[in-house]
């Protein structure tokens, strides 16, 4: 599939945005980081600049952009619609919280507690249904499968904790506890994308040009000539070709920028005596995560094959 | 509204494609487009029509395949391919805005023109590749199964079928009502197996395919091994027939 900056820009920056917002209210819900108005400021800034960015840049790949209103009407069968309400909706509880966080009194009463939970649930919510955009499209198999919404949530989480990390620094906040808790999420993203990968490996779909053309049971079906001389739409979209050839080496990348090498910063960060090294340090991990995590959704789009592609001279997927 | 009817429409209009007699001229696919261009969903845009890099919205097209079987004889297979009006069409139930429908009355798969986003998932939701982009409105569009010649009292009868069909030069498309099972298109679908493009999916197509005859005797040249090219003159041969051999290898 062609992968379109613009989905990338949107389905990296939102969730890291949600995956943020979900980590300070949990944090703050359980007493783990402190309601500070400073911490508000900037962390709750990040994440709904972060998530208004991803919306915005999703509706610049629309080819009307001014009906995009239109996309909130079919939340009955559509994971698009839901992901649009979800995502609008979200706005209210995150909102309201951290307009009480950045200026309430700093008591966290039963109104904060109840905006809490119904942000915790609709960010994770509208991660789900993003993913679950992908996840529910049968033609592409390396899509269709359980490991893309556990992958999307799971990354969502490990990049906001990166970004919150790197804010728990700059503001001193941060404690053996956010370090672990980010170090763990960092860890738990390297294994979803280890058990996707290998899972995509192994599970390519049964549809091979034999049965996209229906023509399998009489022999070995190969494309004799093309539908045309120039690539069409369907070829441009879902042709992409690319990432197969480097596959491995940007994984590899993925990996180590994603997740291995921030792991490694942050476990080093406490170690340096001045502040501004360790500061220095974080905001290390944190542009090699953006490397790693951009690749891998990069990756995401680009090695996944569409059924089309049968069509097209591909003998399987 | 983007949900599937919710009682199976009562009639399945659709098309009945027969890949032994097509002969790949693809004058289908010119008469779709020269029709359609001015249908329902037009224009049908080409972008840089005669430069080096032509590109347009086509909503019919022809693939060629060659199939080898065990015993190394080969098949040319040509392969037209449009909507198939799936039963059970993904690319209707995900799009999010009500552009995509299936109409309850006969099956037939549209896309409104006024409010489609030109969002492509559900390009991305079709398995067979049967919706086009348009860039320059910015909007999707796909076969109508000509909805606007089908009931088009303007047309004499016999021209209210897709323009496709009409202008098969060998009759390789056949329209009708596949929910109905004495309707002409059903019972060719019972008489020569005619079998649902990946299957495997279960996007329930109503179009259907019939499979390429088995080759008829065993003259045909793919059938056993491949015929040689016997010399004439050998012993049996006549007189005249060795004497002109002779002559003819000098
Ligand atoms: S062939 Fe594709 S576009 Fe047509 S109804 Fe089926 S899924 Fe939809
Ligand atoms: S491109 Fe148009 S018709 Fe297709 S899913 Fe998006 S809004 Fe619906
Ligand atoms: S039914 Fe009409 S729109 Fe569809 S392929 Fe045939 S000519 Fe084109």
């Amino acid at each position: 599939m062609h992968p379109a900056r613009s989905v990338i820009l949107f389905t990296t920056a939102s969730g890291a945005g949600y995956g943020m917002i979900f980590l300070i209210v949990l944090g703050q819900l359980t007493g783990l980081l402190p309601l500070d108005s400073t911490l508000a400021f900037s962390s709750f800034g990040t994440a709904f600049a972060l998530i208004i960015l991803g919306l915005a840049s999703s509706t610049f790949h629309l080819g009307r952009p001014e009906r995009a209103w239109r996309a909130l009407t079919q939340w009955r069968s559509s994971w698009l619609s839901r992901e649009g309400i979800f995502a609008l909706s979200t706005f209210i509880p995150t909102g309201l919280y951290a307009l009480l966080a950045a200026f309430g009194d700093g008591i966290f009463g039963n109104t904060m507690v109840l905006l809490a939970l119904a942000s915790l649930l609709l960010c994770a919510a509208t991660v789900y249904c993003t993913a679950m955009i992908y996840a529910s499209l049968k033609p592409v198999p390396a899509w269709c499968n359980h490991l893309v919404p556990a992958s999307y949530l799971v990354l969502a989480l490990s990049s906001g904790a990166l970004l919150l990390n790197c804010i728990l620094y700059f503001h001193s906040l941060n404690n053996r506890i956010t370090d672990g808790i980010t170090v763990i999420l960092l860890l738990a993203g390297l294994v979803t994308k280890f058990l996707y990968w290998q899972y995509i490996a192994e599970n390519k779909g049964l549809s091979s040009v034999g049965t996209a053309t229906g023509l399998g049971k009489m022999g070995k079906v190969r494309l004799l000539e093309a539908a045309h001389s120039e690539a069409n739409y369907l070829m441009k979209e879902m042709g992409f070709k690319i990432a197969r050839k480097h596959s491995r080496r940007l994984r590899k990348i993925t990996f180590v920028c994603g997740f291995i090498l921030p792991v490694f910063l942050i476990s080093v960060a406490g170690l340096f005596a001045s502040t501004a090294l360790t500061n220095l340090v974080i905001t290390l991990s944190i542009l090699l995560g953006t490397i790693g995590v951009l690749t891998e959704r990069w990756l995401f789009f680009a090695e996944a094959k569409h059924s089309v592609s049968l069509y097209y001279g591909a003998e399987k997927l | 509204m983007t949900c599937l009817p919710s009682v199976s429409p009562t009639k399945k209009l659709g098309l009945v494609i027969d890949l032994d007699i097509c002969v790949g001229c693809h004058a289908c696919a010119v008469n779709c487009k020269e029709w359609n261009t001015g249908g329902h969903s037009a224009p049908l845009t080409d972008l840089d029509p005669y430069g080096a890099d032509p590109n347009g919205v086509w909503f019919n097209r022809i693939h060629s395949f060659e199939v080898v079987d065990e015993d190394n004889d080969s098949k040319t297979v040509h392969f037209p391919k449009s909507c198939l009006h799936c039963d059970d069409a993904p690319c209707v139930t995900v799009c999010p805005t009500g552009a995509s429908y299936k109409r309850e009355e006969d099956g037939i798969v549209l896309v409104d023109a006024d409010k489609c986003i030109g969002c492509k998932l559900c390009s991305w939701a079709c398995a067979y590749g049967a919706r086009e982009y348009d860039e320059d409105v910015g909007i999707m569009k796909k076969c109508t199964l000509c909805v606007d010649r089908i009931y088009n009292e303007n047309l004499p009868e016999a021209s209210r079928v897709p323009a496709c069909v009409s202008t098969c030069p060998v009759g390789a498309r056949s329209f009708g009502d596949l929910n109905d099972p004495q309707s002409a298109v059903s019972q060719l679908v019972v008489d020569r197996g005619g079998f649902d493009l990946m299957a495997e999916l279960d996007y329930k197509p109503v179009n259907k395919y019939l499979p390429p005859r088995p080759k008829q005797n065993e003259h045909s040249c793919s059938s056993g091994k491949p015929k040689q090219l016997t010399p004439i003159a050998t012993e049996k041969a006549g007189l005249f027939a060795r004497w002109a051999d002779k002559v003819l290898s000098l």
